[in-house]
């Protein structure tokens, strides 16, 4: 009888440790810079051809920038933001006191305009939000990416874990269906990349321009023909929250480069 | 100033040539765009580059649609005496974006 | 009680004949030699740039990567062999696409201020074609280089279309 249990207890491991294997090992982590061609990793490591630095040098110029009303500056509260800034965005999304939920960075920034400079929150994915949101993730470039330890946020990165694994859209795929199953092959002409936050807002040659994880999330929706979450919906923070936790340890690249 | 990025230099001896890079924000609209319900969106480029150092225009570039968004050009130029490079760009509507950096020659 | 033939939309007989001339046109369409769709074709476009001079091959290199993962943002760099001086340098550079919408890409006006007749730029490539690169010299001769790519497209984008 008890080696019975004991055969339970070895089958109840290792079905454990298949379920488990499903995703990214430690070791095999890798940053979607890597599937890109020498030349898209040539304009994303050379500040002075980089476009998104176009994005970085706005944000620069609003962060100190005083606001209407309060006509207080980011740089009023927060000072240098290569001081005061260093690995925040290495560590959102944060939990929000405010609305008892994560927090983006993005999210965050409106929140700050609204309560602290009383101005009017900026369009989602609009030039001055992603060059503010650019600016600040950029100062925490080559950090690694290191989650905030707060267990309030469990639930919530759980749901988005959840996200990750089910299957949307015409084409019924799952995000792990592509990125934790087949990354490295191609899908079209294009090597499939393991999905990691840990370059964005950045510029998307196919933009033309600088984008935040959302739009790139809602463009991955449209690829699979699944009605794609608006700009602002928990459901992206929450799959953001995951993700940032499934990139654990890559170093930023705000603002990279992807094709 | 233009939300442009300028790579110069801050020294060089004279007779060096200096790599310059310049790099403006534009989206560069081609005017072969689709945008909502089958309109064009129409063509907005900018369609000239140059650069004017001591005294003279020392390099120009004219820019087509096929120039990507964001158009980056990089160039080299003697450096010949201490001042400000001068950068302007000038689009379909006649509208010029400047933008300049000094160098020191010795 | 409803004629069936009349309730469906091709049934009626002017349909059918507009259905017909229709598939006509689009046959003659199809058939139009390729000049007919409106851009000058690259050796048209070079032409224009020489004023009909001959282009000798030679003494400029065309950097071009061989395989573009978006045609959005290629860079490019072009290279004249030229002294720079006053008495011998290079005027221009020219470079001309064989299959966007227009043939021009870009005219640089260099002298012998330059020092180096090296210039690069990012371009657009709307699909796999021919590159071409043309310097004019201070003497007036032409020189060119032509390079090709093979352009793709990334997966999941915004436009359906």
């Amino acid at each position: 009888m008890r080696a019975l249990w004991g055969l339970a207890g070895i089958a109840a491991v290792i079905g454990c440790s298949i379920v488990a294997a499903v995703g990214l090992e430690n070791g095999e982590k890798r940053s979607g810079f890597d599937f890109m061609t020498p030349e898209t990793q040539a304009l994303q490591a050379d500040d002075t051809s980089n476009p998104g630095m176009l994005w970085v040098l706005q944000g620069e110029q609003l962060w100190q920038q005083p606001e209407d009303s309060a006509n207080i500056a980011c740089a009023g509260c927060h000072g240098d933001a290569a001081q005061t800034m260093r690995g925040v965005a290495a560590r959102y999304p944060a939990f929000d006191e405010a609305t008892r939920r994560p927090i983006d960075l993005a999210g965050r920034i409106n929140s700050c305009r609204g309560v602290k400079q009383q101005a009017e929150p900026m369009a989602p994915d609009s030039d001055e939000l992603l060059a503010l949101t650019t600016y600040v993730a950029h100062q925490s470039r080559g950090m690694p990416i290191t989650p905030a330890a707060d267990s309030r946020l469990e639930p919530f990165r759980d749901k988005g874990r959840r996200l990750f694994q089910s299957r949307i859209g015409q084409l019924d795929l799952s995000c792990a269906a592509c990125h934790d199953d087949n990354w490295g092959r191609r899908l079209g002409g294009s090597v499939i990349p393991q999905a990691h936050p840990n370059g964005y807002p950045l510029y998307r040659l196919e933009w033309q321009g600088v984008g935040s994880l959302q739009r790139r999330l809602r463009n991955c929706m449209i690829g699979v023909r699944a009605e794609p979450f608006a700009f602002g919906a928990p459901e992206f923070v929450d799959l953001e929250l995951y993700l940032m936790e499934r990139a654990r340890g890559l170093p930023m690249e705000t603002p990279a480069v992807r094709p | 100033m233009a939300r442009a990025l300028i790579n110069v230099p801050k020294t060089a001896r004279r007779g060096e040539i200096v790599e310059i890079r310049a790099m403006i924000a534009h989206p560069m609209e081609t005017g072969y765009r689709m945008g909502t319900n089958g309109a064009n969106i129409p063509r907005d480029i900018i369609r000239r580059f140059a650069c004017a150092y001591d005294g003279e225009e020392v390099f120009s570039a004219d820019l087509f649609p096929a120039v990507s968004a964001n158009p980056f050009i990089a160039f080299t130029l003697v450096a010949t005496a201490s001042g400000t490079i001068t950068f302007a760009w000038t689009d379909d509507s006649g509208e010029t974006q400047t933008a300049s950096a000094d160098i020191t020659v010795s | 009680m409803d004629d069936p033939r009349r309730s469906h939309p091709l049934s009626f007989p002017v349909r059918r004949r507009q259905v017909l001339a229709a598939g006509l046109a689009g046959l003659v369409m199809i058939s139009l030699p390729r000049r007919a769709l409106a851009r000058p074709s690259l050796e048209e476009a070079i032409k224009t740039f020489t004023g009909g001079a001959g282009v000798l091959d030679g003494r400029v290199r065309l950097e071009l990567p061989p395989l573009v993962e978006n045609g959005n943002a290629v860079g490019i760099s072009v290279t004249a062999e030229s002294p720079m001086t006053t008495a011998d340098h290079v005027r221009r550079i020219g470079v001309f696409n064989e299959k966007n919408p227009e043939a021009n890409v870009v005219v640089f006006h260099l002298g012998p201020r330059s020092g180096r007749a090296e210039v690069s730029t990012r371009i657009r490539l709307a699909t796999s074609q021919v590159i071409v690169a043309v310097a004019q010299m201070s003497d007036g001769s032409f020189w060119s280089s032509r390079a090709s790519a093979i352009v793709t497209l990334a997966a999941c984008i915004e436009d359906l279309s």
